[in-house]
């Protein structure tokens, strides 16, 4: 009798987690997974988004690989992404650092230098971007750096780093309030100081967290998108266009909707291998240690 | 009396030169915040061309501009639409997604079906927005959810992969005992779920609400490809439409722009606390 009530129970729960499980994973498959496959399949055509279309094979992909302004988008979106992500890095495990020492006033600074995270990024844009137009070239007496093919990817890079710092700043400062005390002070008896304290003791410990704000900021400048519509448009002469921006451009609104579902389905590998290989690398950089 | 007198001998000094080199730093923060405010707060006519003109304080202070840009923006009903889109997608997320991973945590280690799932619902984080917003414009347009509704929906679906990896986390933290002994005193796993389980995820359940709230709130790209020229904006559209409409008069566009910034900063005020800890909290589990 027990066994049986026993059973009956397990199958109302098994039944309970199943009727939790389908409607989510019919969502799921409705919102993610079929416009996935869709974008995927339209790839294949020379769609313009609307009226007929036919099914071209690997043409859009061949054109892909030629077409330069496709081209300049990767190359400017992976020379912002990686300068920013290095720059942000730094610059946040130093503030880190900082914030982390014996410093009056330490919540007040901690809450002020988070500000820019709770910030949209289309509004810091355009903030910026009066900032670039006016205030820079009075000072500096030059024209905007956002008029310029050479120097408008700066003035982006500024904006990202400005805005990503924060949230950096703030997983190094947890990374780094998770160093045992007692381990300073054993190196402390060993003679470490400084810059030696720091590549010995601290860098070792903080290692995750290096992983985890490597992968996250990277993956957030591959995305970047509000910074350039608030801020250039993808220009002058195209040289700020991100993927993104690409993408949303000349799919939505130039009829290439074919052609950039297969740039989408190209940016979308480069993202996944960008961020299993980095986790890869890092992760494997902290077993070694 | 001994161990009193220990830790005020080893309380190490306040290290002055780092407390003002971050004090200073401060200036690359509240700069670009300064000038918003001082140029939303002058006339038109009080704008030089040279940095001292347009940095300077106001002579009179008048709030005209921010008047204007209310109007102009349409700023009650966006901010009442990105309003209802945020707490909609933050409570659906935090009620869905706990449940979805509560299902699927439970079960994972014993059943494919449900390890399966949680791959398949995870690897999503790694699909951006750009390879989904082109069909889903289409697709959106067919069901009719090219508006507000829509724009929930796709959001809760695009959190879901990184919410279910927080609460399942959290969900191993959690001992299944609670749960049984519920279940002998005959409790359905239903019951049981809201009774016992959804209360003790409480903290995870702060920064989920946290970090979808954010997002939600601040992101462009979704309302501008779903519901981008239905009239119905978003605080970010409706700042989108106005810049290329009165780009010109600055006064007028800083005024929305602190417009658009002051609900998140007064937010931020309130709970900065949970705000910085389900950040953090969202990053590093």
């Amino acid at each position: 009798m027990a066994s049986i009530a026993a059973s009956k129970a397990g199958s109302d729960r098994n039944r309970t987690f199943l009727a939790i499980l389908i409607p989510v994973l019919v969502l799921f498959i409705a919102f993610n997974t079929i416009p996935l496959l869709t974008g995927f399949f339209y790839s294949f055509t020379d769609s313009k988004g609307y009226g007929a279309f036919e099914i071209v094979g690997l043409q859009n992909y061949i054109d892909l690989f030629q077409d330069a302004r496709v081209g300049n988008s990767y190359l400017f979106t992976f020379k912002i992404s990686v300068v920013s992500t290095i720059l942000v890095n730094v610059i946040s495990l130093t503030l880190a650092i900082g914030l982390s020492s014996k410093i009056k006033f330490k919540s007040a600074l901690r809450g002020i230098y988070f500000v820019p995270r709770i910030l949209g990024g289309l509004v810091v844009g355009y903030v910026f971007s009066y900032f670039f137009t006016y205030i820079v070239p009075a000072l500096t007496g030059t024209t905007s750096m956002l008029a310029s093919k050479e120097w408008a990817w700066v003035a982006i890079v500024v904006v990202l780093v400005w805005q990503a710092c924060a949230q950096t700043t703030i997983i190094y400062i947890t990374g780094l309030s998770s160093v045992p005390e007692d381990v300073y002070e054993a190196g402390a008896l060993d003679g470490a100081t400084g810059w030696d304290k720091f590549r010995y003791l601290t860098f070792p410990l903080i290692m995750p967290s290096i992983t985890t704000n490597m992968v996250l900021v990277m993956k957030d400048m591959l995305m970047t998108f509000d910074q350039i519509v608030a801020m250039t448009s993808g220009g002058p002469a195209q040289s700020t266009e991100s993927i993104s921006y690409l993408i949303y451009q000349n799919g939505l609104n130039n009829s290439q909707f074919g052609f950039q579902c297969a740039n989408a389905v190209i940016f979308f590998i480069v993202i996944a291998v960008i961020s299993i290989a980095q986790t890869k690398f890092l992760n494997s950089k902290e077993e070694q240690l | 009396m001994a161990n009193n007198t220990v830790p005020a001998k080893v309380k190490e000094r306040v290290n002055w030169p780092i407390t003002i080199l971050l004090i200073v730093g401060l200036i690359t923060i509240i700069f670009p915040l300064y000038m918003a405010v001082v140029i939303a707060l002058k006339d038109p006519s009080e704008m030089t061309n040279d940095i001292a003109g347009i940095l300077s304080l106001p002579s009179t202070w008048s709030l005209d501009n921010f008047i204007e840009a209310i109007q102009v923006t349409d700023f009650f009903n966006s901010f009442m639409n990105s309003l209802i889109i945020t707490v909609a997608a933050v409570v659906i997320s935090v009620l869905v997604h706990s449940l979805a991973a509560y299902a699927i945590g439970r079960n994972m280690d014993k059943k494919k079906l449900f390890k399966a799932s949680y791959y398949f619902i995870v690897a999503g984080m790694y699909v951006p927005f750009a390879i989904l917003m082109m069909p889903l414009v289409k697709q959106t347009a067919i069901l009719h959810l090219d508006n507000m509704v829509g724009v929930m929906v796709l959001y809760v679906v695009f959190y879901m992969p990184m919410n279910m990896m927080l609460y399942t986390g959290y969900l191993r933290n959690i001992p299944t005992a609670l749960e049984e002994a519920a279940r002998v005193d005959g409790a359905s796993t239903w019951t049981t779920y809201w009774k016992v389980i959804f209360p003790l995820m409480k903290p995870m359940h702060a920064t989920v609400a946290v970090i979808t709230g954010l997002a939600v709130w601040n992101d462009v790209m979704t309302p501008l490809v779903i519901m981008g020229g239905s009239g119905v904006n978003t605080l970010p559209l409706a700042q989108m439409n106005f810049q290329t409409a009165f780009a010109t008069n600055y006064n007028l566009a800083f005024a929305s722009y602190l417009l658009a910034m002051l609900p998140m900063i007064i937010f931020y005020i309130v709970a900065q606390k949970q705000i910085i800890g389900g950040v953090t909290n969202g990053a590093v589990k």
